[in-house]
C-alpha cells in the first residue's frame, strides 16, 4: 500500500519543528504502524538523511512508551489500542497520515515525536504509594478486599502512563492519570492511611507542572489505551472534597 | 578466576538464617555516608533500589527508559508463585523448590533455589500492602491458580498484568524515596562501563541519551538489575531497548558470565509476518489448555484448514506424549514445533507456523465459554493478524522469551568483581537450564526486597572504605574509552543501519543456536559472525553526533556488544556436550528424539572469563545436589 | 494551606466552585422561566407577579445579591481556569479529530461569554429599560405584558434571543451533566438517569424560553 505521511521534526526543544512529508515505499497492510516508521528511517538512512526519532519499547502495548497523535488523535484511530499495536490496515491506501508529538507544556518536545513526560514521575513521587518498607508487611491475607473493590482498583490500575490523556485532552490536563492512581489506593485498605495527603499533594504537583484542568470533555477515556473510565475522576474529585474541607490533613 | 559460591554450612532450610546471622550489619548512623549505584529498573532493581533508601543508604539508580516504570518487567502477563499454601492443597517451600530445580533440570543451585521459595511468601505480603490489586476470591482472600503444570495452586496473579502491578508497585516504593531524596534517579541513562579500582567495583560510566553527555559516577558498590539478553536473536518477546550491554561490559572488567547458551523459547508466540517484524508478541501459555495444535500431514499442505480433513491432520504432541499431549513443558512444545516445521510442514506462507485450534474445544463448550476464558487473548490475536480465532485456528510459533544465563554470583549475589552485584535475570542463578512458568517475577522481586539489601551490607560493613576520586586515573581512561568508542562508531560512514545488522546478526543466532543445537552449525556461527562484525566496523552507518539525542548511536552500541556476546553463546552452547532444559544439542538426544543429560560431564555451571583478544576461558562451578535426587524428565 | 483556600486556588476546587455557582444560576432559571410561564394566563397574571416581585423589596434585593455573587464566582473560576487551560497548550496540533468530546463541552467559554452578553442586554432591555426606551415610553411600572409584546413582535430583537436561548441551551446541555462528575457523582448505577435527566433539563428550560418570544412574533400572544 502506499500512503504519504507528514511527521513533525523538531531538531530539539528550542528547535521551532516543521512537517515534512514522505512516502515510503514498501509498505504492508499487515505491518505495525511502528514497523512501518522503521522502515520509513531504513529508507532514509540509505539516503543519508536524519532518521525520525520517536518513542517505544516494548510494541505490546503495555510499556507505555509510545505516544504519537496520528491524524488528530491520540494512539490513532482505533480504540483501545497504542500506536504499537495499531496496524497499517487501520488506514485507507493513498491515505494522507499527520503524525504529530503529544502536546502539552508538561511534555516539552526533546527531539521529533519523543516528549519528555517526566513530569508524570514526578506526581507519582509526589504522593502515589503507600508509605510502607520492605520487611514490615503483615501477611497478605490479613485485611481482606471486597471482589468489587479489588477489581475496580485493577481497572484503575491498569494506567501505563503513556500520557495520551494529556495529549488528547482540550485542556491538557492530567487528571484521569492523576485519578487512576487516587482512585486504586483509595479503594484498597492499604490505601486509607494516607489517602487524604495523597490527593492534595498530587494534585498540587499536578497543576505545578503546568497541566490544565478537567473540563469533562471525556476525551481522555475515549484515547486511553486502557479505557479508563472518568468515573475515576469523579472519585478524585470527591478524595479532593473530603481531603480539603472534612479530613485532619493540614 | 576463583569461584567460591559461598554456600553456607547446615542444612538446606537454615541455610539462610545463619547467613543473616553471620553477615555483618551497617550501623544506622553510617548508612548514609555509603553510596550504591542500581543499574537498571525493573522488578530486581527497582525493588532494590527502593529498600536500599528504606534502610538509609543514598541510591543512584539508572534507567535507559525514559521512566523507571517502563522496565520490561512490566510485559509479564501469567503471575508470581509463592509458596503461601492459601488453597491448603500440599505446597509448602520444599515443593516450590523442588518443582524449581527440577524444572531446571538440575543446573541450578540447591541453596540458592530453597532461599527464593523461602521468601516467596513475604513478596506477596509486601506487595498487598504497596496496593497491588491481585485478583481475590468473593470472601475478598488472594486467589490463586495454577500455572506451567504446577500440580498446586501457587500463582498469585492480577489479571493478565501481573508483572505490570508488580512493577508499578515497586515503582512506587523507588518513587517515595525519590520524593524524599535518598533515590537520585537517571531516566533516559545508559550504562557503558563498569569501573574497577583495586579490584573493586567503584562506579559506572553513563550516557545520558537525550543530551549525549558522558559521565562518572563514583559509588561503594555496584547494583547490576539490567535485565537478559534475549534481543540477541533480533526477534523475541523482549522489548525492544533490552539489551545486554551492561552485563557484557561488566563481563570485560571482569565478571564470570555463567551459563549464556541457556534461553528459554516460548512455544506460543504470534509467527513472523514479513521481514519487517521487529517484535514477537507472547499468547499466554494457557491457551494450550484448551487449544490443539496441529499441521498437515503432508509436506507443502497450503490448503486452508478448515478443508483438511481430520485424517490428514497431524496432532503431533498428542502423538507424541499421549500422557501430557498439549500441556507438554515449553521446551519440549517448541521443539517439537521446530521439528515439524523442519519436515516441511509448517504453515502460513512462510512455512514457520503450527495451528492452535480451538474448533473442538468450541464445539465442546460453546463459544461463550471459550469467550469467557480467552476472551482478551483473542482479542489480542486479532488485532494483531486480522484473523478470527473462533472460526479459524490460531498460527503460533515458537519465540525467544528468556535468558537464563548471565552474570555469575555467588550465594550473596556478588559478582565475581568484589562489590558488583547482580540481580534479576541479569543474573544466572535459580533457574539453571529451564525456567518454570510465574518464576521470573518471584525472583527479581525476591533478589530485590529481601536478599541484596542483607547481603551488600555485609559487602560494605567488611571493606574498609579507600578514598577513590572520579577524578582517579582509573575513571577518566574509562570515560575516555567510552567516549572513543562512540566517536568510533559514529566516524565508520558507511551504508548500513545498526537495526540492519542487528536483524542479520539474530538470523545466524535463530538458525544456528536457537532451539535446536548442534556442533557444525555452531561452528558455522562461529565463523558467520566474524565475518559480519568485521562488515559491521567498515559499513555502519550512524547519523548525528554524540552530543545529541541519538537513537541510531544508542541502538550502535548495543549491537555492537551483541556480536561479541553471541559468539560467546555460541562456544557455551559448543562445549556444552549436553541436552538439558532450553539448550537441546541435536547430537545429545535419545533414539525417540528427547534430550539426553549428561550429569557426569556437565553437572556443573560454566563460567566465562574475558582473556581479551585471546579465546575466553570456561571455568567449572560443580552443583552439589544434597537434597535432590537427580532424575530424568519424562512426559510421555 | 487550608482546606477553604484549596477551593479558591486549585483547579479542582475551582471546578467545584463552578458546578455550584453554576447549579444556583440553574435553579434562578428553572424560576425565571415559572414566571415566565405566567405570559400565556393572561396580562394581569404575570403583570401581577413583577408586582408582587417588588413588594418585598428584602427578599428581592437578597436573591439579587446571591445571584450576583454566584454569578461572579461562575465568571471568576470560568476565566481563571480557561486561563490555565490555555495556558497548558501552548502549541496547538495540525490536526485535531476529537474521539467522544461533544461541541458544547469544547465551547463552554464560547457559549458562556455569549449568554452573558445576552444576560447584560437582557437586563439593559427588561430590567433598566435602556435599549427600548421609546418603545418603553408610555408603559407603566409593571406592565411586563405590554414590554414583551412590543420587543418580541421585532424579528431582530427575537431572533436574538432565540439564538442566544440555544446557545444558553448547549451550555446547560453539557454544564448540567458536568456539574454531578465535578461533584463526584458518577456510578454507573445511575449515570444514564442523571444524564438523561440533565439534558431533558435543558431542553425544557430552553423550550420553555424559546416558546415566550416565538409566540408573540407569530401573534399567538398580543
Amino acid at each position: 500500500m502506499r500512503v504519504t505521511l507528514k511527521v513533525w521534526r523538531q531538531k530539539s526543544k528550542d528547535d521551532t519543528g516543521r512537517f515534512e512529508t514522505y512516502t515510503p515505499q514498501n509498505i504492508s497492510s499487515s505491518m505495525s504502524f511502528l514497523e512501518m516508521l522503521d522502515v520509513v528511517n531504513e529508507e532514509l538512512i540509505t539516503q543519508g538523511k536524519d532518521p525520525i526519532a520517536f518513542d517505544h519499547d516494548c510494541r505490546e502495548g503495555i510499556c507505555g512508551a509510545c505516544s504519537l497523535v496520528i491524524n488528530g488523535t491520540a494512539h490513532g484511530p482505533q480504540r483501545g489500542t497504542t500506536v504499537c499495536q495499531l496496524h497499517m490496515r487501520s488506514f485507507r491506501d493513498g491515505e494522507e497520515i499527520y503524525i504529530e508529538p503529544w502536546r502539552a507544556k508538561g511534555f516539552p518536545v526533546i527531539r521529533d515525536l519523543v516528549t519528555d513526560r517526566s513530569a508524570f514521575d514526578r506526581i507519582m513521587q509526589a504522593g502515589g504509594f503507600v508509605s510502607v518498607n520492605a520487611g514490615g508487611a503483615q501477611d497478605a491475607n490479613c485485611l481482606p478486599v471486597p471482589k468489587q473493590c479489588a477489581d475496580k482498583a485493577m481497572d484503575a490500575a491498569a494506567c501505563i502512563g503513556c500520557g495520551a490523556c494529556v495529549a488528547a485532552c482540550k485542556n491538557a490536563s492530567a487528571m484521569l492519570f492523576v485519578s487512576a492512581k487516587v482512585s486504586q489506593l483509595s479503594l484498597l485498605p492499604q490505601g486509607q492511611p494516607e489517602r487524604a495527603r495523597r490527593v492534595l499533594n498530587m494534585l498540587r504537583q499536578m497543576e505545578n507542572e503546568s497541566f490544565g484542568g478537567c473540563t469533562n470533555t471525556l476525551e481522555c477515556e475515549a484515547v486511553c489505551p486502557k479505557e479508563i473510565s472518568v468515573e475515576h475522576i469523579a472519585r478524585l474529585n470527591r478524595e479532593f472534597a473530603s481531603a480539603a474541607l472534612v479530613s485532619e490533613e493540614g | 578466576m576463583k569461584l567460591d559460591a559461598k554456600i553456607p554450612s547446615g542444612p538446606l532450610a537454615e541455610k539462610w538464617d545463619r547467613r543473616k546471622f553471620e553477615m555483618k550489619l551497617v550501623a544506622p548512623a553510617n548508612k548514609r555516608k555509603y553510596r550504591i549505584i542500581v543499574v537498571g529498573t525493573g522488578l530486581a532493581g527497582a525493588s532494590a533500589a527502593a529498600t536500599l533508601a528504606e534502610l538509609g543508604y543514598f541510591v543512584d539508580a539508572f534507567c535507559f527508559q525514559d521512566s523507571s516504570r517502563r522496565a520490561h518487567s512490566i510485559a509479564a502477563q501469567g503471575g508470581i508463585n509463592a509458596a503461601k499454601n492459601y488453597q491448603g492443597d500440599g505446597d509448602s517451600i520444599y515443593r516450590l523448590f523442588y518443582d524449581t530445580v527440577k524444572g531446571g533440570d538440575f543446573r541450578s543451585r540447591e541453596a540458592n533455589v530453597y532461599r527464593l521459595a523461602q521468601v516467596s511468601a513475604q513478596i506477596i505480603d509486601q506487595a498487598v500492602a504497596q496496593g497491588v490489586p491481585f485478583a481475590r476470591e468473593y470472601g475478598g482472600l488472594l486467589a490463586n491458580r495454577s500455572f506451567g503444570g504446577a500440580q498446586v495452586s501457587r500463582t498469585f496473579y492480577a489479571r493478565g498484568q501481573t508483572g505490570q502491578q508488580l512493577l508499578l508497585g515497586a515503582y512506587s516504593s523507588l518513587s517515595r524515596q525519590i520524593g524524599l531524596g535518598m533515590v537520585n534517579m537517571h531516566e533516559r541513562t545508559e550504562m557503558l562501563d563498569v569501573v574497577v579500582v583495586n579490584g573493586r567495583a567503584k562506579g559506572i560510566i553513563t550516557r545520558n541519551l537525550k543530551t549525549g553527555v558522558i559521565r562518572r559516577h563514583l559509588a561503594d558498590a555496584v547494583v547490576l538489575a539490567t535485565g537478559g539478553y534475549g534481543n540477541v536473536f533480533y526477534l523475541s518477546t523482549n522489548a525492544i531497548g533490552c539489551n545486554v550491554t551492561a552485563t557484557f561490559r561488566a563481563y570485560r572488567r571482569g565478571a564470570g558470565f555463567a551459563n549464556p547458551c541457556f534461553t528459554q523459547i516460548h512455544p506460543t508466540c504470534i509467527p513472523v509476518s514479513g521481514d519487517y517484524q521487529s517484535k514477537l508478541t507472547l499468547m499466554s501459555e494457557s491457551l494450550r489448555n484448551d487449544g490443539r495444535v496441529w499441521v498437515p500431514k503432508k509436506k507443502g499442505d497450503k490448503r486452508i484448514p478448515v478443508e483438511i480433513p481430520e485424517n490428514e491432520r497431524d496432532y503431533y504432541l498428542e502423538r507424541k506424549y499421549p500422557s501430557f499431549g498439549n500441556l507438554a513443558p515449553r521446551d519440549i512444545a517448541s521443539r517439537s514445533a521446530k521439528q515439524v516445521c523442519d519436515e516441511g510442514r509448517g504453515i502460513g506462507e512462510s512455512g514457520l507456523g503450527v495451528y492452535l485450534d480451538f474448533s473442538d474445544a468450541i464445539a465442546r463448550l460453546g463459544e461463550d465459554k471459550i469467550r469467557e476464558r480467552y476472551g482478551n487473548l483473542f482479542h489480542m490475536y486479532q488485532k494483531i493478524t486480522d484473523e478470527n480465532p473462533y472460526n479459524v485456528p490460531m498460527r503460533i510459533y515458537p519465540a525467544v522469551h528468556y535468558t537464563m544465563g548471565g552474570l555469575w554470583v555467588d550465594y550473596d549475589l556478588q559478582s565475581t568483581i568484589p562489590g558488583l552485584f547482580v540481580i534479576g535475570e541479569a543474573n544466572f542463578s535459580d533457574h539453571g537450564a529451564n525456567r518454570l512458568g510465574a518464576s521470573a517475577l518471584m525472583q527479581g522481586l525476591a533478589d530485590g526486597y529481601f536478599v541484596l539489601p542483607y547481603t551488600l551490607a555485609n559487602y560494605l560493613a567488611s571493606t574498609p572504605r579507600e578514598q577513590v576520586s572520579v577524578d582517579s586515573a582509573e575513571f577518566a581512561e574509562l570515560e575516555k574509552s567510552v567516549r572513543d568508542r562512540m566517536y568510533r562508531l559514529l566516524s565508520i560512514k558507511g551504508k548500513r543501519s545498526p537495526a540492519s545488522f542487528h536483524r542479520e546478526l539474530g538470523s545466524i543466532m535463530w538458525e544456528h543456536c536457537g532451539m535446536a543445537r548442534n556442533k557444525d552449525g555452531l561452528m558455522k556461527a562461529l565463523r558467520k559472525i566474524p565475518e559480519l562484525r568485521e562488515e559491521f566496523y567498515k559499513n555502519l552507518l550512524v547519523k548525528g553526533g554524540n552530543e545529541e539525542f541519538n537513537q541510531q548511536l544508542e541502538r550502535a552500541g548495543r549491537v555492537e556488544d551483541y556480536f561479541e556476546f553471541a559468539e560467546l553463546m555460541c562456544m557455551d552452547a559448543l562445549e556444552r556436550e549436553e541436552s538439558c532444559g532450553g539448550h537441546f544439542r541435536e547430537e545429545f538426544q535419545t533414539d525417540d528424539g528427547e534430550a539426553r543429560r549428561n550429569d557426569e560431564r556437565f553437572k556443573h555451571v560454566a563460567v566465562w572469563e574475558y582473556k581479551g583478544d585471546e579465546k575466553p576461558v570456561r571455568h567449572q562451578e560443580a552443583l552439589e545436589f544434597e537434597t535432590v535426587q537427580l532424575a530424568t524428565r519424562s512426559y510421555k | 494551606m487550608n482546606g477553604l483556600g484549596r477551593i479558591f486556588t486549585m483547579t479542582v476546587g475551582l471546578k467545584f466552585l463552578m458546578a455550584v455557582s453554576g447549579f444556583i444560576l440553574v435553579g434562578f432559571l428553572v424560576g425565571h422561566l415559572s414566571g415566565n410561564m405566567l405570559l400565556y394566563a393572561g396580562p394581569d397574571a404575570i403583570n401581577q407577579y413583577a408586582e408582587v416581585l417588588k413588594k418585598f423589596p428584602v427578599v428581592l434585593w437578597t436573591t439579587r445579591i446571591f445571584l450576583i455573587i454566584a454569578v461572579f464566582v461562575h465568571i471568576y473560576s470560568g476565566v481563571k481556569l480557561s486561563v490555565l487551560n490555555k495556558r497548558a497548550r501552548p502549541h496547538a496540533y495540525a490536526v485535531t479529530k476529537r474521539v467522544k468530546a461533544t461541541l458544547p463541552s469544547q465551547t463552554m467559554l464560547l457559549s458562556g461569554a455569549v449568554v452573558l452578553s445576552f444576560t447584560l442586554y437582557h437586563l439593559a432591555h427588561f430590567t433598566f429599560r435602556w435599549t427600548h426606551k421609546e418603545e418603553f415610553a408610555g408603559l407603566g411600572d409593571f406592565d411586563v405584558h405590554a414590554m414583551m409584546v412590543l420587543s418580541f413582535q421585532s424579528s431582530v430583537v427575537s431572533s436574538f434571543y432565540v439564538l442566544s436561548i440555544v446557545l444558553l441551551m448547549m451550555h446547560l446541555n453539557h454544564g448540567l451533566v458536568s456539574f454531578f462528575q465535578t461533584l463526584g457523582v458518577n456510578h454507573s448505577k445511575y449515570n444514564g438517569v442523571v444524564k438523561s435527566l440533565s439534558i431533558l433539563l435543558s431542553i425544557i428550560l430552553a423550550l420553555g424560553f424559546i416558546s415566550l418570544p416565538i409566540s408573540i412574533y407569530f401573534g399567538f400572544v398580543s
